[in-house]
């Protein structure tokens, strides 16, 4: 068969892949549901965790779509498409495929010279086993480390919730320290800090307006309507400042 | 039969399905070789995966160590599988575990973080699925010059939103990890490409602080 980067049983294949996985998450998301029915969780309960979980993915996953478009260019659609739907992240994906391209003779911002059948085999192998280390440790190691935590909990409830909460500060904290990364290289630095200042503001005001009117509902939508104002105001912001 | 715990079950499902999704991600490649009859430059593949093997290997055993127990297991089998953990699938759980009220680290948290992870993967898995369908009229409209800042923007505009809540909730055990991360990263900027690195770091010094407080009876 004549190599191509758009061939479609290139699309066939990642299909079948999605699909597989679509299947994995619709098993977890019932099991997860029917120990939670089993537990007394209230269905209102799981149903708002679903919702609100798909409507906070929306501006994200269009983020990510906007990788795939940015990867097809150099690597085809198909490929892209598999990478950032399941495993890996944009981050991730560039970087293993700019070093990958890079070994192979070619580079991604290089979008006129083709990517031969090998360059593409070479290229997707790469990518493939650079990010094979969590999908096999987990199943190895997850009963594990979860066995460790329920142990201390047992020991001490309390510790093992305050634990939690510290490791979830950890992830909360580098993420802002990375919103502060450009702020010596001049006013546009500040952007980000902007955004996340105007994103912050607006939590708090949802959280305000839940208070003096009593809409519970607001609350599964309040960090996706946040993060909309705060990528909006981004639009504005960076034109004033000229970023 | 007797039916298993869902604490048992979960680990049972987590490592099959693990298991076929892996050996599914892996197959791609070998796919690719057998139909179009090309043969792998391993000379080539180990260069390419020397730039990246030992940053991203190294922050995959971390991130196993940090998001399992922050996540619970059935979001974690999951969450490794269909990917975009840090920037996705972790503050969606964080979000819904708050929204729940329900305590972090307990079974109920475990539940609902699994559900939050499942439907945003279906979510993603879907909209990537639509839009890669409508790539020609999406291309324009997406690579637009006008919205490029708000994408750019949307790590500020989540983690600003989430970190309020958890900030203001949780403010004792902020201040050190966010100082250090602020010094950190305004002083070397470079570090922006290692944030996976960090985030355990961050976590250390959280329970470091969060200890000390717990013993002198003040959290």
């Amino acid at each position: 068969m004549e190599f191509s980067l758009n061939s479609p049983i290139l699309f066939v294949i990642v299909g079948g892949i999605l699909l597989l996985v679509l299947a994995q998450s619709v098993f977890f998301l019932i099991r997860a549901w029917q120990a939670g029915k089993e537990i007394g969780i209230a269905k209102s309960k799981l149903r708002k965790a679903v919702i609100s979980s798909a409507v906070f993915t929306i501006a994200p996953a269009v983020s990510i779509l906007m990788g795939v478009i940015v990867l097809s260019k150099k690597l085809g659609l198909a490929l892209p498409w598999l990478r950032l739907s399941v495993i890996g992240a944009l981050t991730y994906e560039l970087t293993a495929a700019e070093n990958a391209a890079n070994a192979a003779g070619t580079s991604l911002s290089d979008s006129a010279a083709q990517v031969s059948g090998s360059q593409f085999l070479n290229i997707t192998i790469v990518m493939t086993l650079g990010i094979i280390v969590g999908l096999i440790l987990v199943p190895i190691l997850c009963k594990k480390i979860q066995g460790g935590m329920d142990k201390m909990k047992k020991k001490d409830t309390k510790w093992g919730e305050i634990l939690t909460n510290a490791l979830f500060m950890g992830m909360i904290s580098a993420f802002m320290g990375l919103i502060f990364t450009d702020i010596r290289s001049g006013l546009s630095g500040w952007i980000p800090v902007f955004i996340m200042l105007i994103s912050a503001v607006c939590m708090a005001l949802m959280g305000l307006l839940m208070k003096i009117t009593k809409w519970q509902w607001l609350n599964d939508y309040a960090l996706p309507i946040c993060m909309l104002v705060g990528m909006a105001s981004a639009i504005p912001v960076t034109n004033w400042i000229g970023g | 039969m007797k039916k298993r715990p869902y604490d048992e079950q979960i680990h049972i499902d987590g490592r099959i399905w693990g298991a076929v999704a892996a050996v599914a991600i892996c197959a791609f490649p070998l796919l690719v070789a057998i139909l179009f009859r090309l043969k792998p430059d391993w000379g080539v593949v180990l260069k390419g995966l020397i730039g990246v093997a030992p940053i991203f290997w190294t922050v995959g055993l971390i991130e196993v160590f940090t998001y399992i127990p922050m996540l619970g297991a059935g979001s974690s089998y999951l969450a490794f599988v269909t990917g975009n953990i840090t920037n996705l699938k972790a503050p969606c759980a964080i979000n819904a575990m708050e929204n729940a009220e329900v305590k972090a680290g307990s079974k109920e948290a475990e539940i609902i973080s699994t559900i939050a992870v499942a439907t945003s993967s279906i979510v993603t898995i879907l909209i990537i699925a639509l839009g890669v369908l409508m790539i020609v009229p999406l291309t324009p409209i997406l690579e637009n010059p006008t919205l490029t800042p708000a994408f750019d923007n949307i790590l500020p505009a989540l983690f600003g939103a989430l970190g309020v809540v958890y900030i203001s909730r949780n403010w004792k055990l902020a201040i050190a990890p966010v100082a250090v991360m602020l010094v950190l990263f305004i002083a070397v900027p470079g570090l922006s490409g290692a944030v996976g690195m960090l985030v355990p770091v961050g976590a250390i010094i959280a329970i470091a602080v969060a200890r000390v407080l717990y013993k002198k009876g003040k959290l």
